[in-house]
């Protein structure tokens, strides 16, 4: 499989959250502001890049019979150490993100990567799909992070300088002025609600984007007939 | 060798299952040793900074964290912080928890010798966002308002929300939260008044 499409299929075409509908939990339980899901997004994206290139680099090692177990050892002792280590010499952010990291272990969606793409691929593809599924991640726990903090709060990113230092307190922006809150969208059904307003505008660009391939390629058809 | 018949006997697989826990465990058993200094001493910090708003600045010059004790409460143990300046303590800080909306509201409770609360901070809490949240300092400054107070002032049948006929405010659409953090307070009050001389030290 080519870099490109690697790419193409971490980003959008199967991207984790709005494709292939993994995740769920995480994307909706941390995504009560976008700073939320940046965080969790990018904790994620360290262990799904260290997960798959591990596995790809045992994939001639494990027996297919035994792998679920190895894999799922491999992950939460991934986890585990990124935890111990962030807790230890980045505490300031662990006590930010602290609570998202153990969850981790429960992201189907890295042993998912593992499974199908991780253990029969080259390390370097892997760390690719890796590095891609986790920055399609990203995006989306951002996007609904941010549909839901910019109607349940009214601000967009707020805290992120305790994410990222205090460097970012740029990002940090109060949209709607006087905003009394709209509660619904910062507990749970305002995540479900987002993500399916989210999934049916993916759908609607795919479909477009579909259609214009479709038109193109009955254009370039044609005169070829004629 | 052949890797891929290998990887079919039974034999193979236990003993590269029981490899791989093995491999986890040390490698964890490394970092835990490896990190475990580094993050007593960051949670020893965090502890001395949370206790630390609670107390008037400057009020004390001992290490905070290292002078614990404990109390079996009926409502579960409570932990008891000394701070001393030049040997005499000059205030005890409390910390408890008290039932709230949706689960456990962790409070410190600082006091001064003569009863009265220095300051009150929500450590943690997963009470409504929007609505419950408003005792954390970033949210609002409701909590402030219990500096000052003590059993007699107000009297203890005024220590309620003003909608049970007390003296504190509650919040628009929350009321269960602000009830709990009055009460855990005030209980933190009452706990310090049945065990002044033990909590102060003034007792061998």
């Amino acid at each position: 499989m080519n870099a490109r499409q690697i790419t193409r299929d971490g980003l959008w075409d199967k991207n984790v959250v709005f494709t292939q509908m993994l995740a769920l939990c995480p994307a909706l339980a941390v995504t009560s502001t976008a700073t939320n899901g940046l965080g969790m997004g990018l904790a994620s994206l360290v262990v799904l890049l260290g997960a798959n290139v591990l596995i790809a680099a045992l994939r001639h090692v494990i027996s297919p019979d035994v792998r679920i177990p190895v894999f799922i050892l491999l992950i939460a002792t991934l986890v585990t150490l990124v935890d111990l280590a962030m807790n230890a010499w980045l505490h300031d952010l662990h006590r930010v993100l602290g609570l998202f990291i153990a969850l981790i272990v429960a992201n189907c969606a890295i042993l998912g990567r593992a499974e199908a793409f991780a253990s029969r691929s080259p390390v370097a593809d892997s760390a690719l799909d890796g590095l891609m599924m986790g920055l399609g991640f990203t995006f989306a726990l951002v996007v609904v992070g941010g549909v839901r903090e910019i109607l349940g709060s009214g601000t967009l990113f707020a805290d992120a300088h305790l994410l990222l230092g205090e460097a970012f307190r740029f990002m940090e922006l109060t949209l709607i002025p006087d905003y009394k809150g709209y509660l619904l969208m910062i507990l749970p059904p305002g995540g479900f609600l987002a993500l399916g307003f989210l999934l049916a505008l993916k759908r609607l660009i795919d479909q477009r984007l579909a259609e214009r391939a479709a038109r193109s390629q009955a254009a370039n058809a044609a005169p070829a007939v004629a | 060798m052949n890797l891929a018949a290998l990887r079919d006997r039974l034999d193979y697989q236990i003993v590269l299952l029981g490899a791989t826990a093995l491999l986890a465990a040390a490698l964890l058993a490394g970092a835990n040793a490896l990190t475990r200094p580094a993050i007593a001493a960051a949670e020893a910090r965090d502890l001395t900074e949370s206790l630390a708003q609670v107390l008037p600045v400057g009020s004390f010059d001992n290490d905070l964290a290292t002078e614990a004790l404990s109390l079996d409460t009926a409502q579960g143990p409570v932990t008891v912080w000394r701070a001393r300046k030049e040997g005499a303590t000059t205030a005890v800080v409390l910390r408890l928890a008290q039932p709230g909306y949706s689960g456990l509201i962790h409070i410190v409770v600082g006091i001064a010798p003569d009863g009265q609360v220095l300051g009150v901070r929500v450590l943690k809490h997963t009470e409504t966002p929007g609505l419950g949240d408003k005792i954390e300092t970033a949210k609002g400054d409701w909590i402030h308002g219990f500096a000052g107070k003590s059993l007699t002032a107000p009297e203890p049948a005024r220590w309620a929300v003003k909608k049970d006929g007390g003296v504190f405010d509650q919040f628009t659409g929350a009321t269960i939260t602000p009830r709990a953090v009055v009460n855990g307070v005030k209980r933190a009050l009452e706990l310090f008044a049945n065990e002044r001389a033990r909590l102060l030290g003034e007792e061998k």
